[in-house]
């Protein structure tokens, strides 16, 4: 077992002298005031490559920080006074070796690590958050000094088209839930910008395992209103046989895996899913969603923990709207929210701001470009509001005030927000606005009522696809039923396909 | 570096060469052992090598399969001739294994998931249920899930509750999965294989106690291409006066109680069912139309039991055949001792099977008589 002596660094040391806060460092490397407002020619691998120049370093900063922190001082931003060392690759040439400040490390399975003579608890809290990464201010004005993905008229006009769009679409539907001509929905409401930007920032040959609140990406990758209709409705023309219940689309060509109840079992299928990604060395990547509930399942930790071990290009989206049916996050998880989940995994992360369109934009971007240039997992937490309910089966004015969804609503809204950059930029009128609004009213209740005319599934499609062939005994099934049915064909609905 | 010479052979997806070798391979692994028999432990390894072999997609994954060679060394060279990226070595997470192998079989891969025993995949349930099972169906035949889960199932020697369920029973009730439990060596490679080949997920149920035991072999069963098909139960005797449907370990039980039962002039025919679903109901009819009788084994619970879905199959199409009741032998209704004594009063024995099939053929006096 071999102990290892190191010598202190004037770099370390000068660090730590200072009253730092490890979190703060973090942002003010990806925040430099001196760069312009809109950098023009900047591309997504500049934002990107801030990241990968020397991302180890910085984690191991941190990391250093934490464990150096003293039990009694459990409050960040303390001056850590304990002893330093640095690792022995970088900084070799500007150090003065001093006897005096020499620390040992031991060698044990997973590595090697210094030891200290005193129990140094790492803090299960700390006083500042990670903070979240923002482009738009609420009024749509680029906050002075973010960095962003520059995005042309047509990307922003689609987003923001596209936006309303899921809006509308979900508030018709839930109304027509509520009508009782569908029996269930979900709506995104609130969630539009994650929905939409991340779909902009990724590519059509990116495979999505959705929760159930992400229709947008299917909306932006070309699924229409009649086959969201389809499916809600289950009628012959569902590309999914009717076989689901409202808002479980699914669409292989849209490489959007069809959503599955049960929360975070998409966790791990999706590095099952970019592990193939990577035998076959396609470039593209496996992008998993979950809510802020999710991730105390147990699958969220399988994925997680699977991902970094297989070191699979998955990039784990995690919504944080604040709610998970009715319970509340302070009733979900004790952390600082999800994104510091990822580096217990050794998953790099960041917190974004997730009703800001523009920056989940070029964070969607950036992550993206890591997860297939590296080939590792990325967690990205996106910070956000569920201003509807969990469902058409919930109440939420039942367990949260009034007031706090109508402030997330109106003045938290990310259309309104986004809207308002866009319209500054000349890009977009009020005038455009109405027309787009009514025009997709229209269509969206004309799907509707198309849909709710249309014919059901034929019978056939009962015993389809359990397996690959239709076996024996459903054969036998389908041939009874088919002879009951002629036997009493007055008592058959008429509405129902053979 | 001989191991990465004979991998990149071995990956090589050419028909004939890949065949070629993995005769070569077999049939000298099979003639050094002992002549044309078999353990079943070979028979699995030879087929999932052959498998591996002919089709790139295939793989492994599951805990200690690759460098500690299996947990019961089924697996065992395989890591050695694919490689880390084909045979897989996975933390102690059993949901987290699956759900990477259905997200595998989803982007179209062939997984061979391993658990160490079919205790442990209840932690895995839901996906093999929920998502490898369903998604076929839910997503209209968009997604299929050639996956197949495989491992140990049932009793085994001294291993207490955790370790000894059967788990027959609750994946044969689920429509989208295929569950097959071979008995014999021939069994294990062809139905492994045709398991592996099957573009639906199969349940895969094998036994700890039968994987030293040695069967022979017929040439045809060595090839790499065989295969057999799945839904078909198959007769280990032939008998006329009552039949046995047994699988997996209590098929050798089933053949001893034969054996017994025809020193005393009793013929029993002996079905292998090797598919638990589908059921080969039309073997086991047309067995039960023959004999009259019908006695069912099985090491699992009594209580919705395989026994008690293929009792209710011959009511429904063979009443009026059945010249005695259906006789149900099962495991008892208790969570395995550990105990030898206790365990063995636990699971069936091959007495009980004759005792049952006595019963079955002198039950002309009414039952209050032969309590």
């Amino acid at each position: 077992m071999a102990i290892y002596r190191l010598a202190r660094s004037r770099t370390i040391t000068r660090f730590l002298k200072t009253k730092i806060c490890p979190f703060e460092n973090i942002h003010e490397r990806f925040i430099t005031p001196n760069h312009s407002l809109f950098d023009a020619y900047s591309s997504y691998k500049t934002l990107a490559a801030d990241f990968t120049r020397k991302p180890h370093e910085l984690w191991d900063k941190t990391a250093n920080i934490l464990a150096f922190r003293r039990f009694e001082s459990a409050r960040a931003g303390e001056q850590a006074e304990a002893v330093a060392y640095t690792d022995d690759d970088d900084d070799d040439e500007n150090q003065e070796q001093d006897p005096h400040d020499v620390v040992q490390a031991i060698d044990f399975p997973g590595g090697r690590v210094t030891f200290t003579p005193q129990i140094k608890f790492i803090s299960e809290s700390t006083d500042k958050r990670v903070p979240c990464y923002r482009v738009l201010d609420d009024d749509g004005y680029p906050i002075p000094g973010s960095r962003f993905e520059q995005v042309d008229k047509e990307t922003a006009v689609k987003m923001y088209k596209s936006m309303v769009t899921l809006q509308i679409m979900d508030h018709i539907f839930y109304e027509a839930q509520r009508q009782g001509r569908i029996s269930f929905y979900m709506t995104s409401m609130g969630e539009e910008a994650v929905n939409i930007a991340t779909a902009a920032a990724l590519s059509p040959d990116d495979i999505i395992l959705p929760q159930y609140r992400e229709p947008g990406i299917l909306l932006w990758r070309g699924f229409t209103i009649e086959e969201f209709a389809n499916q809600c409705f289950g009628t012959k023309n569902d590309s999914g046989k009717g076989r689901q219940m409202p808002v479980h689309y699914g669409s292989k060509k849209h490489n959007f895996v069809t959503v599955s109840s049960p929360i975070a079992t998409q966790l791990p299928q999706a590095a099952g899913i970019a592990y193939s990604l990577k035998m076959d060395n396609k470039e593209a990547c496996a992008v998993a969603f979950t809510g802020d509930g999710g991730t105390s399942e147990g699958d969220f930790h399988a994925g997680l923990n699977f991902a970094a071990v297989m070191e699979a290009p998955v990039l784990f989206i995690c919504r944080n709207n604040g709610w998970a049916i009715s319970t509340p996050i302070s009733d979900q998880f004790r952390s600082d929210g999800v994104v510091v989940k990822g580096q217990a995994y050794g998953i790099r992360s960041v917190r974004i701001d997730g009703n800001d369109t523009l920056a989940v934009y070029s964070a969607i971007r950036a992550a993206r470009e890591m997860v297939i240039r590296e080939q590792k997992p990325i967690l990205v937490e996106a910070l956000t509001y569920r201003v509807g309910h969990h469902s058409t089966s919930d109440d939420s004015t039942k367990y949260r005030p009034l007031d706090e969804i109508e402030h997330w609503k109106t003045a938290r809204n990310p259309l309104a927000r986004f809207r308002k950059w866009v319209q500054r930029h000349g890009w977009w009128t009020d005038e455009e606005e109405a027309e787009l609004r009514g025009s997709i009213r229209k269509q969206v209740m004309n799907a509707i009522q198309v849909a709710d005319k249309t014919e059901k599934p034929s019978l056939k499609e009962l015993f389809t696809d359990v397996y690959d062939r239709l076996p024996s005994n459903l054969q036998e099934q389908e041939k009874s039923l088919s002879e009951t049915i002629k036997k009493h064909e007055q008592d058959f609905p008429a509405d129902v396909p053979l | 570096m001989l191991g990465v010479l004979r991998r990149k052979v071995a990956c090589k997806a050419n028909g004939v060469s890949a065949l070629g070798q993995g005769i070569r391979v077999v049939a000298s692994r099979a003639f050094s052992s002992s002549g044309k028999e078999m353990t079943v432990r070979e028979a699995l390894n030879s087929a999932l090598d052959e498998e591996m072999s002919a089709d790139p997609k295939v793989f492994i994954m599951g805990e200690e399969v690759g460098e500690y060679q299996g947990a019961y060394k089924i697996s065992k060279g395989l890591l050695e001739k694919y490689g880390p990226e084909r045979v897989l070595d996975t933390p102690i997470t059993e949901a987290g294994f699956a759900g990477i192998g259905v997200g595998a079989a989803y982007y179209g891969l062939r997984p061979v998931i391993e658990f160490m025993t079919f205790n442990f995949s209840m932690q895995a349930i839901d996906h093999i249920i929920n998502s490898a099972a369903k998604s076929n169906y839910m997503s209209a035949g968009q997604i299929s899930v050639p996956i197949v889960f495989r491992g140990p199932n049932g009793a085994a020697a001294g291993v207490g509750a955790q370790h000894s369920q059967c788990y027959a029973a609750w994946y044969g009730s689920c429509p989208g999965l295929k569950v097959l439990a071979p008995y014999s060596s021939e069994d294990a490679r062809g139905l492994l294989k045709a398991a592996i080949r099957d573009p639906d997920p199969v349940v895969f149920l094998e036994n700890e106690l039968l994987y030293g035991e040695s069967f022979p072999v017929s040439a045809e069963a060595l090839d790499s291409s065989f295969c057999l098909p799945i839904g078909k139960a198959k007769i280990e005797r032939e008998g006329k006066d009552v039949t046995i449907t047994a699988f997996s370990k209590m098929v050798g039980y089933a053949l001893q109680a034969a054996e017994i039962l025809a020193k005393d002039g009793i013929s029993a025919e002996v079905i292998n069912l090797r598919s638990i679903r589908p059921l080969d109901r039309s073997t086991i009819n047309a067995s039960v139309r023959k004999t009259n009788r019908l006695v069912t084994v099985e090491e699992g619970f009594p209580q919705h039991g395989v026994g008690a879905e293929i009792c209710a199959s011959v009511l429904e199409d063979s009443f009026e055949y059945l010249d005695a009741a259906v006789e149900r032998i099962a495991g008892a209704d208790v969570p395995m001792p550990y105990a030898a004594n206790l365990e063995r009063m636990a699971v069936p024995q091959v007495e009980d099977i004759v005792r049952a099939a006595k019963r079955a053929c002198y039950r002309s006096t009414p039952l209050a008589a032969t309590a």
